[in-house]
């Protein structure tokens, strides 16, 4: 694998992010610089924070201590940051969260007529080029009811991909998958990543993370437990805790 | 015992029209303050919720008839001459605003929390999270309470009555007085209430049934 990421700026950065609901301390002083490029992967018992993480990174959660840098720009409480954010940061959920209401093509049309003003035509010729790069063009003027969960995933990563994000975040994409349908989800990632999208995502698609990560994270507790290459994470984990998991999770697979 | 003839039949159709435009206002005009108030309701400022909720709970909480009474000389009371058919027009509208606000902030919140979080995802906002997300969908579930509510509403405008105002249930009371047929007239007037008020009825409940449907 290429590592011309190492030698760029970083896309994005979390320095010293504290995050609590009510008591409960959710992250715990996490610290994170992902460069343009690379892919992380996250993993961790449930409940460890990772997919609090990489929502405050979009704002879908506050912060109440530390920065968020994303491609320059400082996340605080302003509309405006928040808005420079989510134009370059794109997000797939565990649950999809198509809109019900619209085709296939009208949810992937909506973001950018709406926030980018692009015009109608415009956007339906991007929301076709992203409909085909996840092989479903053929399914566009269905509704997502009628799709299966592999194929209404995949929609979602076109919907995100049609504004052209800078980085992407993946909330567990694959966990509300049957089993047939998690590779076709997973190829979809990884033709991605092979096209350089700078990505972060929560999985505990552990093939996943050997075939595409820079770097896998292992959370617990809210923290950050320990941070390395696929090869070295998978062979010779340093931290107990991180070994547990992995001998947990390896041995489902 | 007087003829039920023409100019009667007349009069009661004078009164049927004044039932049904009533009702459109009140609908037309509750639609669009309910909107507001559905949005109020569920906005992330607590100010605005609880004026919702409060605006609510006192139009929910008293009759309409006492509404109708308080606007109609509420207004007169102010130094302001109105008509009787504006006066309960603004009735209506407040009425029908709280309890169709009511209806819609529950299809408003019925709408999954990852909806919302897509299309802030997206980057879109809020006027557009909830004119092409949220409302669409809200909209839909809302709808057989819609349509039963329009059917109280339209049954409701009898009430106008008590400000003078000849709607459709006056305007039989008058014809029975003068033809002193009662159970006819108010077999006749009845009548129309049901023909007007039993296919919407009908419409809601086979809304609602296509949804358990769908819903399965």
């Amino acid at each position: 694998m290429l590592h011309a990421a190492d030698t760029q700026s970083p896309l994005l950065s979390m320095e010293a992010v504290d995050k609590w609901y009510g008591a409960f301390h959710a992250l715990k002083n996490i610290n994170l610089t992902v460069r343009k490029g690379e892919k992380i992967v996250l993993c961790g018992p449930s409940g460890s924070g990772k997919s609090t993480l990489i929502r405050c990174i979009n704002a879908l959660e506050k912060i109440e201590k530390g920065t968020i840098m994303v491609e320059g720009t400082k996340l605080d409480d302003s509309g405006k940051s928040i808005d420079a954010v989510r134009r370059e940061v794109g997000m797939v959920f565990q649950s999809f969260n198509l809109f019900p209401h619209m085709t296939i093509l009208e949810n992937c049309t909506l973001a950018p007529m709406r926030v980018r003003g692009t015009s109608k035509a415009d956007a339906e010729k991007i929301a076709r080029k992203y409909l085909e790069r996840v092989r479903i063009l053929d399914q566009a003027e269905k509704y997502p009811a009628q799709l299966s969960g592999g194929q209404q995933q995949r929609v979602a990563i076109a919907r995100a991909l049609c504004m052209e994000p800078k980085a992407m975040l993946f909330d567990e994409p694959t966990s509300a998958l049957d089993p047939e349908m998690v590779k076709e989800v997973l190829d979809t990632m990884i033709g991605l990543a092979r096209d350089g999208m700078t990505m972060i995502c929560v999985t505990h698609e552990m093939g996943f993370a050997r075939q595409v990560a820079d770097r896998v994270i292992f959370m617990a507790s809210g923290e950050i437990i320990e941070e390395a290459p696929p090869e070295t994470f998978f062979r010779n984990p340093t931290h107990p805790r991180t070994q547990a998991f992995l001998g947990e999770i390896l041995a489902h697979h | 015992m007087g003829v039920i003839g023409q100019s009667e039949m007349l009069f009661l159709l004078q009164g049927l029209k004044w039932t049904l435009l009533l009702s459109a206002i009140g609908f037309i005009g509750g639609g669009v303050f309910g909107l507001v108030i559905a949005l109020a309701r569920t906005s992330g400022r607590s100010a605005l919720r609880k004026t919702a909720a409060g605006y609510i709970s006192v139009f929910q909480g008293t009759p309409l008839l006492m509404q109708l009474f308080v606007v109609y000389y509420g207004i007169g009371l102010l130094g302001v001459s109105i008509e009787a058919w504006a006066a309960v027009a603004i009735a209506f509208t407040l009425h029908a605003s709280a309890f169709l606000g009511e209806i819609w902030r529950g299809g408003i919140q019925a709408i999954p929390k990852g909806q919302t979080e897509a299309a802030n995802a997206l980057g879109l906002h809020y006027v557009s999270r909830m004119k092409d997300v949220v409302l669409p969908q809200a909209f839909k579930i809302s709808l057989p309470a819609t349509v039963g509510f329009l059917v109280q509403l339209i049954k409701g405008t009898s009430l106008a009555a008590i400000v003078g105002f000849i709607e459709l249930a006056r305007a039989g009371q008058i014809v029975s007085n003068q033809t002193y047929r009662p159970l006819l007239i108010f077999g006749i007037v009845g009548a129309i209430y049901f023909i007007i008020c039993w296919p919407l009825s009908l419409y809601g409940a086979r809304l609602e049934n296509r949804m358990a449907k769908a819903a399965r």
